[in-house]
C-alpha cells in the first residue's frame, strides 16, 4: 500500500507536481470506492461450494478469498454492483441494502 | 548595451513558409496537423521539409484538429519537442485538447493563422478563433508583420519548455493579410538558432524504465490546487519570456516588448490594437502626429500571461483610450480585448475614458482612414456621454 507523505486534503499547491503527475504506482488504492456503495453482498456459507466464480467476475476487483476458501467482499472497495451475485453458481449470494 | 546582431541572411519569402523554416530550425521532432485555410502552406512546407529529409521529425498525418491536437499531447508526453499549427474552425474543433495540453504541462508550440468563425462561413481574417479560446491556459503571443512569426516561432519553444514554464504556447498570425504576404526577412543561422534554443529536457517522460501517470483525474480535495499551480506557472512566465525576448535582441537586435508603444509621448489619445492592424494604425498615428493631434498607439503583444502592469504604465497618462477589438463577444459587453483592458484599469484612481470599437470583421478591410474616423466618433462619444457598450464599426444601416 502506498504511503502519501500528506493526505490529499492537506496537499499545498506548491507540494503538487507538474501537471498533476502521478511518480508513484498503486495510488488509486487511497480513493475508497467502496465509499459510493448502496448494498452490499453477503454469503450464506452453507450453500457455498468455493468455485471462486464471485471472485472471478468481480470487476474491481473487491472480493478477497478467507481462510477455508470462502469469500467475502472488501468494505474499502466493493462498490455494491450485485455482479457476484447475479453470477453464483449455487445463489448463495443475496444484496443487502447498506443501513443509513 | 549595444545588440550584436548574429549574421543573418535576407530573403524574400512568404510569411507561412517562413514560419515553417523557423520550426524546421528550431529542430522540431515531432509535429501532428490538419490543414485548413489559411494556415495550409505552414504545414504543408513542413510535410514536405519532412519528406525530403531536411528536417527529421515525425510527421503525423491526421483526420482531425482534434486528432492533431491529442497526437501532440502523446508526442510531447514521450518528451519530443513538439509542433502544430490551425485556423478558426480547426482551433474550435481542438477545444477540449487544448485544456489538457496547457493541464498536462505540456510545451507544445502552436501557429493560429487567426481566421473568422463560422457561421457564415468566412476564410478571412479576424480574431473570433482565439477569443473564443481565451481561458485555455496557453501563453498567448500575437506577431505585427512576418519578421516577428519567424523570431516568435522560435522563441516560443525556448519560453515554452523553460523548466518552471512548461506551458504550451500560441504564435498568432493575422490569416492571409500575415500567412500569404512574401516580406523581406531575416534569418538567422542553424548555428545561432542550436545556441539559443537548446535540445528540449522533459521533467517528466513517458519511459518504461521510470514510469508515472500522466492525467490522472484529480479528487475535489486536490483539483483546486493543481489549477493553482497552472495558474501560477502562466502568471510567472511573464519574466521568463521577457528573459527570452532580451536574450533574442543581443542576438538579433530586434527587441519586443508585452506592450508595444508608438508616438506615445504626450498623447491625449490612444488607440490600441493587435496583430497586423498595428502596422496600419502606426500609419493613421503618423498622419494624425503631422496634423498636431495628439495621437499614440499601443499594442498587446502578450494576451496571455495579461501585462497588467505594462498596459496600466503604458497608458496612466491618456486622456482616452480607443480599443479597437477585432471579435465580437454577441450579447456581451462587445470586444473581449477591451473588456480585459477596462478590467485591467478599473482599479487605478486615474485612468483614461475608454470607447471600443469592433473593426475588420470576417476579413473586411481597415485602411489607415478608418482610424481618422474612429478617432472622431469617438472623440464625439465622450463629449456627449457613450452611447453603447461598444460600436460595430462601418456595419450598414
Amino acid at each position: 500500500m502506498i504511503k502519501y507523505t500528506k493526505p490529499l486534503e492537506q496537499t499545498t499547491w506548491r507540494e503538487t507536481e507538474v501537471g498533476g503527475v502521478l511518480t508513484v504506482p498503486g495510488t488509486a488504492r487511497e480513493y475508497r470506492t467502496g465509499d459510493w456503495r448502496s448494498q452490499h453482498p453477503v454469503w450464506t456459507k452453507s450453500r457455498c461450494i468455493r468455485c471462486g466464480v464471485c471472485w472471478t467476475v468481480c470487476p474491481e476487483p473487491a472480493i478477497v478469498e478467507e481462510p477455508g476458501g470462502y469469500f467475502d467482499m472488501d468494505p474499502n472497495y466493493c462498490k455494491g454492483c450485485g455482479i457476484c451475485a447475479r453470477e453464483c453458481v449455487t445463489g448463495c449470494i443475496s444484496m443487502v441494502p447498506e443501513e443509513e | 548595451m549595444s545588440a550584436h546582431p548574429a549574421k543573418a541572411q535576407r530573403v524574400g519569402m512568404e510569411v507561412s513558409i517562413a514560419v515553417s523554416h523557423a520550426v524546421q530550425m528550431a529542430r522540431a521532432e515531432a509535429i501532428a496537423a490538419y490543414p485548413i485555410t489559411p494556415q495550409t502552406h505552414i504545414v504543408e512546407h513542413l510535410s514536405t521539409l519532412v519528406a525530403n529529409g531536411e528536417l527529421e521529425a515525425e510527421f503525423i498525418n491526421v483526420e482531425s484538429e482534434h486528432s492533431a491536437l491529442s497526437a501532440c499531447i502523446g508526442m510531447s508526453a514521450a518528451g519530443a519537442r513538439t509542433y502544430t499549427a490551425t485556423s478558426a474552425q480547426g482551433l474550435a474543433l481542438m477545444h477540449e485538447i487544448l485544456f489538457i495540453a496547457s493541464g498536462m504541462r505540456f510545451p507544445i508550440v502552436m501557429t493560429v493563422a487567426n481566421r473568422a468563425l463560422s457561421a457564415p462561413l468566412s476564410i478571412w481574417n479576424d480574431h473570433s478563433d482565439i477569443m473564443a479560446a481565451r481561458d485555455i491556459g496557453w501563453i498567448q503571443v500575437f506577431v505585427e508583420n512576418g519578421q516577428e512569426a519567424y523570431d516568435h516561432t522560435i522563441m516560443a519553444f525556448k519560453i515554452a519548455e523553460h523548466p518552471e514554464v512548461l506551458l504550451p504556447t500560441i504564435v498568432n498570425l493575422d490569416g492571409f493579410i500575415l500567412s500569404h504576404v512574401v516580406e523581406a526577412l531575416e534569418f538567422i543561422s542553424q548555428e545561432d538558432v542550436d545556441a539559443f534554443l537548446p535540445p528540449y529536457q522533459p521533467k517528466y517522460r513517458l519511459d518504461p524504465k521510470k514510469p508515472v501517470t500522466m492525467g490522472a483525474f484529480a479528487m475535489p480535495e486536490i483539483y483546486t490546487e493543481v489549477k493553482y499551480a497552472h495558474q501560477v506557472a502562466l502568471t510567472n512566465s511573464y519574466h521568463h519570456i521577457l528573459k527570452v525576448w532580451d536574450e533574442w535582441a543581443n542576438l538579433t537586435g530586434r527587441r519586443y516588448r508585452p506592450v508595444e508603444t508608438y508616438l506615445t509621448e504626450d498623447a491625449k489619445v490612444l488607440f490600441l490594437t493587435m496583430g497586423s492592424l498595428t502596422e496600419v494604425a502606426e500609419v493613421a498615428v503618423e498622419e494624425m502626429r503631422a496634423q498636431g493631434l495628439p495621437v499614440g498607439l499601443v499594442s498587446l503583444r502578450l494576451w496571455r500571461p495579461f501585462p497588467f502592469d505594462a498596459l496600466r504604465e503604458a497608458v496612466k497618462d491618456a486622456e482616452l483610450l480607443i480599443v479597437c477589438d477585432r471579435a465580437l463577444s454577441a450579447g456581451g459587453p462587445g470586444g473581449p480585448v477591451h473588456s480585459e483592458v477596462r478590467n485591467c484599469l478599473y482599479p487605478l484612481e486615474s485612468k483614461p475614458a475608454t470607447v471600443n470599437y469592433i473593426i475588420g470583421l470576417g476579413g473586411r478591410d481597415v485602411p489607415p482612414e478608418a482610424f481618422h474616423d474612429i478617432l472622431a466618433r469617438a472623440q464625439k462619444e465622450v463629449e456627449s456621454g457613450p452611447s453603447g457598450e461598444f460600436f460595430l464599426y462601418g456595419v450598414r444601416g
